[in-house]
């Protein structure tokens, strides 16, 4: 029995993404932890924007449902209007961002507005909020989401975050796409990540416990593996401990089942 | 709120709620929305926690032009499943946005431009989806938006609509100035003595103001700095039922319908000690002296 969920595993994973000293755009759910766990250990200067109108350094001391939540003002370092936060994304200052996806493809194009036909979907959800905005401006970005079949497809059916488009060499430079797109695509098996210069994901590690036969059973994808694939580094003492401080009651992290698709 | 509503809200104007994201969201003002029976609305937002799927629900929506419609702590809106995937109880039609891209759109009507050129939104659908979106030159057009009304929720205001709001904005001013016209609703109703007092707080310029009403609790289950915590578990509680449409309508009847006003929502959501809130921060004042 490990001592951790998935969702504990992918939140000091994409902790670990954050560098310190960078500008990270963090987004909602998982990555609001993933932001105040770098900065407690080992980003002590990150900054977190947050498209509500936030900037801090410090994480919020107390339980955040939403990145709009009172907490997350206290002790900020500049409230003010979401296009004030859009400003310092579109002139390329930030370093990281994070998006959560439904769906994802083999080239880190994330759907998250409609399954199916757009005219006449089959789900409709929720739409991009900041998504498009943060993979299109953004310096490199990462995103989180389960690991199933129905999520990891061939191609989504709709792009509302581009990725590496097409995965043609260069594809986001043609087109004219000022950030770098997708640098790791974390799920609850393991972390996919991307060729220097864009293309397709490749399987980086596989979390304790699973198998790279397992990863490639729920990828809807002919699946590329790095030749020294590895384990993915469990949580540590000081990781788990860090989110369980900012998550007391693992309403992000020790739920039966997170809030996403029916 | 049942005389700004009846008075300011016609049947298919666009109107623009819910624009500081989570904060501050009108939800008494929807919920009177609601109660008058108003149809085929264009509602504007970036996001809107859990209010535009109560007014898709509740048949009052035609058009969604937002980023971003569902329940943030919860996830997926389920009456705007229903309604995009199945036209329950109506059909409507989707302008999809960015959060970017509707602030842009909202800052081009306001600034009297047709369209603002970005490089946000390449690469991605909602150029194609958005059928007033388009790619020229290698930028975006996003072509202005301009909402017939703007509906914020404040702190405070007083009577001639001189409104503070603090904490992260979202695009409350944009929406406002954009607008043709904006109704406040407001924690604390003041004398013109506080407002005026700090201008540079000033949201939205006066002259834009067509009705304030005092509505205490009137964003409730969405958080208000200095003042509510965002009620995550009522959020909860709407998520799970409004998966199915009965559980949807029972819920209308007992929050909206079979309430009469925001006094008695309150009275009936009982004890709030949860989520008041009780450590006050108080900024230290500014000093406007000039002469």
């Amino acid at each position: 029995m490990s001592d951790h969920t998935p969702e504990e595993l992918m939140v000091a994973v994409a902790a670990r993404e954050i560098a310190d000293g960078e500008l990270v755009f963090v987004g909602m759910r998982l990555p609001v932890l993933a932001f105040a766990v770098a900065r407690s250990l080992h980003a002590p200067t990150a900054l977190g924007l947050y498209e509500v109108g936030l900037m801090r350094a410090a994480p919020a001391e107390a339980f955040l449902g939403t990145m709009g939540d009172p907490p997350n003002v206290v002790g900020a370092l500049w409230a003010t209007r979401m296009s004030n936060v859009m400003a310092l994304l579109a002139q390329g200052l930030v370093d990281l961002g994070f998006i959560g996806g439904a769906e994802v493809d083999r080239f880190g194009n994330l759907n998250t507005s409609y399954i199916g036909d757009f005219h006449r979907p089959e789900v409709k959800l929720p739409g991009s909020g900041g998504g498009a905005d943060i993979a299109i401006l953004s310096r490199r970005w990462v995103t989180l989401m389960s690991h199933e079949r129905r999520r990891l497809v061939e191609r989504v059916s709709y792009v509302t975050s581009p990725g590496h488009g097409d995965g043609s060499p260069g594809w986001r430079k043609r087109t004219g796409l000022p950030g770098g797109g997708p640098s790791a695509i974390v799920t609850t098996l393991g972390v996919f990540r991307f060729p220097a210069e864009g293309g397709e994901a490749y399987l980086a590690s596989v979390h304790p416990g699973h198998t790279v036969a397992e990863v490639r059973a729920e990828t809807g994808w002919d699946l590329r593996v790095a030749p020294e694939i590895g384990e993915t580094p469990s949580p540590t003492r000081d990781e788990l401990a860090q989110i369980r401080r900012f998550d007391p009651d693992g309403f992000w992290t020790r739920r039966r089942s997170l809030p996403q698709l029916p | 709120m049942r005389e700004a509503i009846g008075r300011h809200v016609r049947d298919g104007m666009s109107v623009a709620m819910s624009c500081s994201l989570e904060p501050l969201v009108p939800f008494a003002a929807g919920h009177e929305i609601i109660r008058q029976g108003r149809r085929d609305l264009d509602l504007v937002a970036p996001i809107s926690d859990s209010l535009f799927d109560q007014l898709i629900g509740a048949g009052c929506a035609r058009r969604i032009t937002a980023a971003w419609a569902g329940n943030v702590s919860e996830g997926l809106g389920h009456n705007y499943r229903r309604a995009a995937e199945r036209g329950i109880p109506g059909m409507l039609e989707i302008h999809d946005h960015s959060n970017f891209s509707i602030s842009l759109a909202l800052w081009a009507a306001a600034w009297g431009s047709p369209y603002i050129p970005t490089r946000t939104l390449l690469g991605s659908d909602i150029v194609t989806s958005n059928p007033g979106i388009s790619v020229v030159g290698g930028f975006v057009r996003v072509p202005a938006v301009k909402p017939d009304l703007a509906i914020l929720h404040v702190q405070r205001a007083d009577v001639d609509g001189r409104a503070h709001a603090w904490g992260p904005l979202g695009i409350a001013e944009e929406a406002a100035l954009a607008a043709g016209a904006v109704i406040l609703s407001c924690e604390e109703l003041v004398d013109e003595a506080v407002t005026l007092s700090d201008p540079n707080r000033v949201l939205v310029p006066e002259n834009k103001v067509v009705a304030v009403v005092h509505e205490p609790g009137g964003a409730h289950p969405a958080p208000v700095q200095g003042h509510w915590l965002r009620d995550h578990a009522f959020m909860r509680d709407y998520a799970e039922r409004s998966r199915s449409r009965e559980g949807f309508e029972a819920w209308l009847e007992e929050w909206v319908l079979g309430v009469p006003d925001r006094a008695a929502y309150l009275r009936k959501l009982g004890d709030t000690g949860g989520i008041a809130i009780r450590h006050h921060r108080l900024s230290a004042p500014v000093d406007y002296g000039g002469e």
